[in-house]
């Protein structure tokens, strides 16, 4: 009956995909960007403390009596002290001239744009950032010009970064963990909507076509119209059809009557046995498709009824009682006991007639199937459920077919000898659903079925 | 100077290079382990008991000591690295240039706090005073100067009796002689007055910490600047003649450092012994050591430890070191 429908991808992969990739490739923007930064940061920090010392050195450099002196300052190589003990290189050229420090550091080439030159290079093993920068001396009759070169290795450096690059990755990791959390979130709240609207459509009962009425997202509010239009349409199909089936068996029903009548009275007249034999055949005939058009009645009444469900104060065992007395009659007739055992009296808040309806085509069911001489009990019970079981002496449900039974005009295969519709359980089990409860079809231990409409 | 260098030069040839120690003594010789090659400019009496107690914890080790002077010591090492395993020396800023100049193995995790080591190669293991030791036969009935201004006054008061008879560091032969009077040139004015002072009453002028003690004791002069508070407590002792002096205004406090050879043979056994260097401060009571253990920095009544950092290069620059010794020769040398 339900054909499953084609499924391409899923859109909530699809969206956790999508915003998890999105969150990881925005953390390793993040971490790239924060180290970049924190690089350049740190970078100009190492370059702002050698430009102060080559600048304190330059500073300190003067001609006296026309010769150069370079009084470097204890502070100038005081201030590159750094956590990791960097080594320091530096060396003092005079016009070009090696004069002083580490012969092995040479002054940067290339155009001097700013007071400091600043490069990267390597001096004995070791990366050093290095800055250069000069100063022209004019003393008596005499220009001369001083270029200091000043070095630092980057092991101080090289640990800030490693300790930023790591909270960068934990800053990054942080925020895909967030994000992807959130993603996560949001997915499900979206999809939850949808699962929402699905919950409702299935939980449904088989005769609600009612629309939906509860609010949905913008987005989703298309879809449920055109379900909700689709829903009228099918009502509107389906109360046509009932309102036809109903007029019909209303219509036919009648003048079944009026043959039947006629029929027994000819029966009465008539002498000859093989006629007497087909009037009787006519008469069970005519018997059978009323009652066929009864039970359509019936359904079409209580489909009616169920949509409409009217609750009222009742006590059940007063309800079945009374049922049972009229159904007595009918079961002596067929040389059967009807017992009502159980509570002495169950309160519920039910539609009577729907109720006794259900109950009395349990109980045909149950006399139609028992064998004569035997009891067909009623038991009502009033805990943890209210509960009416309908148990006969027949001969039991065919095992295999247990699930379908309740389904409209199925009948059992051991049932090709006896009057019936195949509605009967379907409007017990119609009732029950209206009442937000099940009918429950079993075989008894020793034999005969067993039906509770439990509610 | 050129002619002290062209006499080293040309007396060279004669002295052999093996015999030219001012002591050299091999411990646990009978070893069949790596030899270690230990160059100090630390007497061998008050460094015999470390060494004495390294090989007995690795008996497999034979320790050859050498010892030189502070500049000797950068000198030779800059020639033949590879002739030393590992360098002790009291010259703080020698030993921090040549550790800057990857002179020094640089060894990881070393249990030295991080002002008792430069970048993971130079470790210091005491920290000893500069101390003003002074012959008490010169100051009868008459009070121990306790502060450099205190000891100007003195010499000034009593010329005729100190003239040539105060001695102090030769700060161009000697590489400590050279770290303390930068460091108190730093440190205070009082320096060059009191240079100056010294250099008036014809002050003789020492390599060592050592021979300056022998002469003090013997009466040959009767204050010394600068001298050594670990060697000048050792000569001391027992000898109620000297007594050595503190100064209260400030104090300049050296930290012995050691570090292990770029180019040792031995890498392993030359860490050992520098650990153990290190180690010892921590693990031998205080008192049961020649030298004077590394003590918490930034100690109480005005110390100031000399700081491991690259400021000591700031003094070894040769523009700056020429100026300092032409102003502390026209202050010494009159």
């Amino acid at each position: 009956m339900t054909t499953n429908p084609t499924v391409s991808g899923s859109l909530r992969n699809r969206l956790v995909l999508t915003l998890i990739g999105g969150a990881a490739v925005l953390a390793i923007l993040l971490f790239f960007t924060v180290r970049n930064y924190a690089a350049k940061v740190a970078q100009q920090g190492q370059d702002d403390i050698l430009g102060a010392s080559v600048t304190s050195i330059l500073d300190a450099a003067a001609l006296r009596d026309g010769q150069l002196e370079v009084d470097i300052p204890y502070a100038a190589f005081s201030m590159l002290t750094t956590p990791s003990d960097d080594r320091v290189f530096y060396a003092i050229f005079q016009d070009g001239k090696f004069l002083s420090g580490y012969e092995d550091l040479s002054i940067a080439e290339g155009p001097v744009e700013d007071r400091w030159t600043f490069q990267t290079g390597e001096v004995r093993g070791e990366r050093i950032r290095q800055v250069s920068a000069s100063r022209t001396l004019v003393g008596l009759g005499r220009q001369t010009e001083i270029e200091v070169a000043l070095g630092q290795t980057q092991d101080a450096l090289a640990d800030t970064l490693d300790q930023i690059s790591r909270n960068a990755a934990y800053l990054g990791i942080g925020f895909f963990l967030l994000t992807a959390a959130l993603s996560f979130w949001v997915t499900s709240t979206t999809i939850g909507q949808l699962n929402k609207l699905t919950t409702s459509v299935t939980r449904r009962g088989p005769q609600d076509l009612s629309p939906f009425k509860k609010p949905v997202p913008k987005e989703m509010a298309p879809l449920v119209m055109s379900l909700n239009s689709l829903m009228g349409r099918l009502d509107q199909s389906l109360s046509q059809s009932e309102d036809f089936i109903a007029e019909a068996a209303h219509r036919v029903r009648t003048p079944l009557a009026t043959v039947r009548s006629y029929a027994e009275a000819t029966l009465h007249r008539v002498e000859r046995e093989d006629n007497r034999e087909a009037l009787k055949a006519m008469v069970r005939a005519i018997d059978e498709s009323s009652r066929a058009a009864g039970q359509l009645l019936d359904h079409a009444m209580i489909t009616f009824r169920a949509d409409h469900l009217e609750r009222e104060e009742i006590d059940l065992v007063i309800l079945i009682r009374e049922l049972v007395q009229r159904l007595n009659p009918i079961a002596e007739m067929k040389e059967l006991t009807l017992s009502l055992t159980g509570e002495p009296s169950v309160p519920y808040s039910g539609d009577p007639i729907l109720i006794q309806n259900a109950v009395r085509n349990m109980i045909d069911n149950a006399m139609k199937y028992a064998p004569s001489d035997s009891t067909v009990a009623i038991t009502i019970i009033a805990y943890p459920d209210p509960q009416i079981q309908v148990r006969d002496a027949g001969p039991g449900f065919p095992p295999d077919e247990i699930d379908t039974l309740t389904r409209r005009f199925e009948r059992g295969q051991n049932a090709a000898g006896t009057i019936g519709s195949g509605l009967g359980l379907t409007i017990a089990q119609d009732v029950a659903t209206a009442h937000g409860g099940s009918l429950i079809l079993k075989n008894r231990a020793k034999g005969g079925a067993c039906v509770i409409l439990s509610l | 100077m050129r002619y002290l260098i062209a006499l080293v030069v040309t007396l060279l040839p004669f002295v052999g290079w093996a015999d030219d120690w001012e002591d050299r003594l091999i411990f646990n010789e009978g070893a069949e382990g790596p030899r270690l090659r230990v160059i100090s400019s630390t007497d061998t009496v008050l460094f015999a008991p470390v060494i004495e107690g390294f090989v007995a914890q690795n008996p497999l080790i034979s320790v050859e000591y050498l010892v030189s002077g502070t500049a000797d010591i950068n000198r030779r090492v800059r020639a033949t690295p590879e002739a030393f395993d590992v360098i002790i020396s009291s010259a703080m800023d020698l030993q921090l240039k040549l550790a800057n100049d990857g002179f020094a193995l640089p060894i990881e995790d070393v249990p030295a706090p991080n002002w008792a080591q430069w970048h993971h190669s130079l470790f210091a293991f005491t920290s000893e005073p500069a101390t003003i030791v002074i012959n008490r036969a010169a100051f009868e009935g008459q009070p121990i100067p306790q502060t450099r201004q205190g000891l100007i006054e003195t010499l000034r008061n009593r010329p005729d009796e100190f003239r040539g008879k105060v001695g102090t560091y030769d700060v161009r032969q000697s590489g400590l002689g050279y770290l303390f009077a930068t460091q108190d040139a730093r440190a205070s004015e009082t320096y060059w007055r009191l240079m100056e002072v010294m250099g008036g009453l014809d002050v003789r002028l020492y390599c060592c910490s050592g021979e300056m003690i022998n002469d003090l004791a013997d009466g040959t002069i009767l204050v010394a600047y600068n001298v050594l508070g670990s060697y000048a407590a050792v000569r001391t002792e027992g000898k109620d003649a000297l007594e050595v002096v503190l100064p209260s205004d400030f104090q300049t406090v050296m930290m012995r450092t050691a570090m292990v050879s770029n180019a040792t043979a031995e890498p392993q056994a030359a860490e050992l012994l520098l650990r153990y260097l290190v180690a010892d401060g921590s693990a031998v009571p205080e008192g049961s050591s020649p030298l004077p253990l590394l003590q918490p920095r930034a100690g109480a009544n005005g110390q100031e430890t000399i700081s491991l950092d690259p400021a000591l290069l700031t003094f070894l620059d040769g523009l700056k070191r020429a100026k300092f010794l032409s102003a502390w020769e026209d202050a010494v040398i009159q």
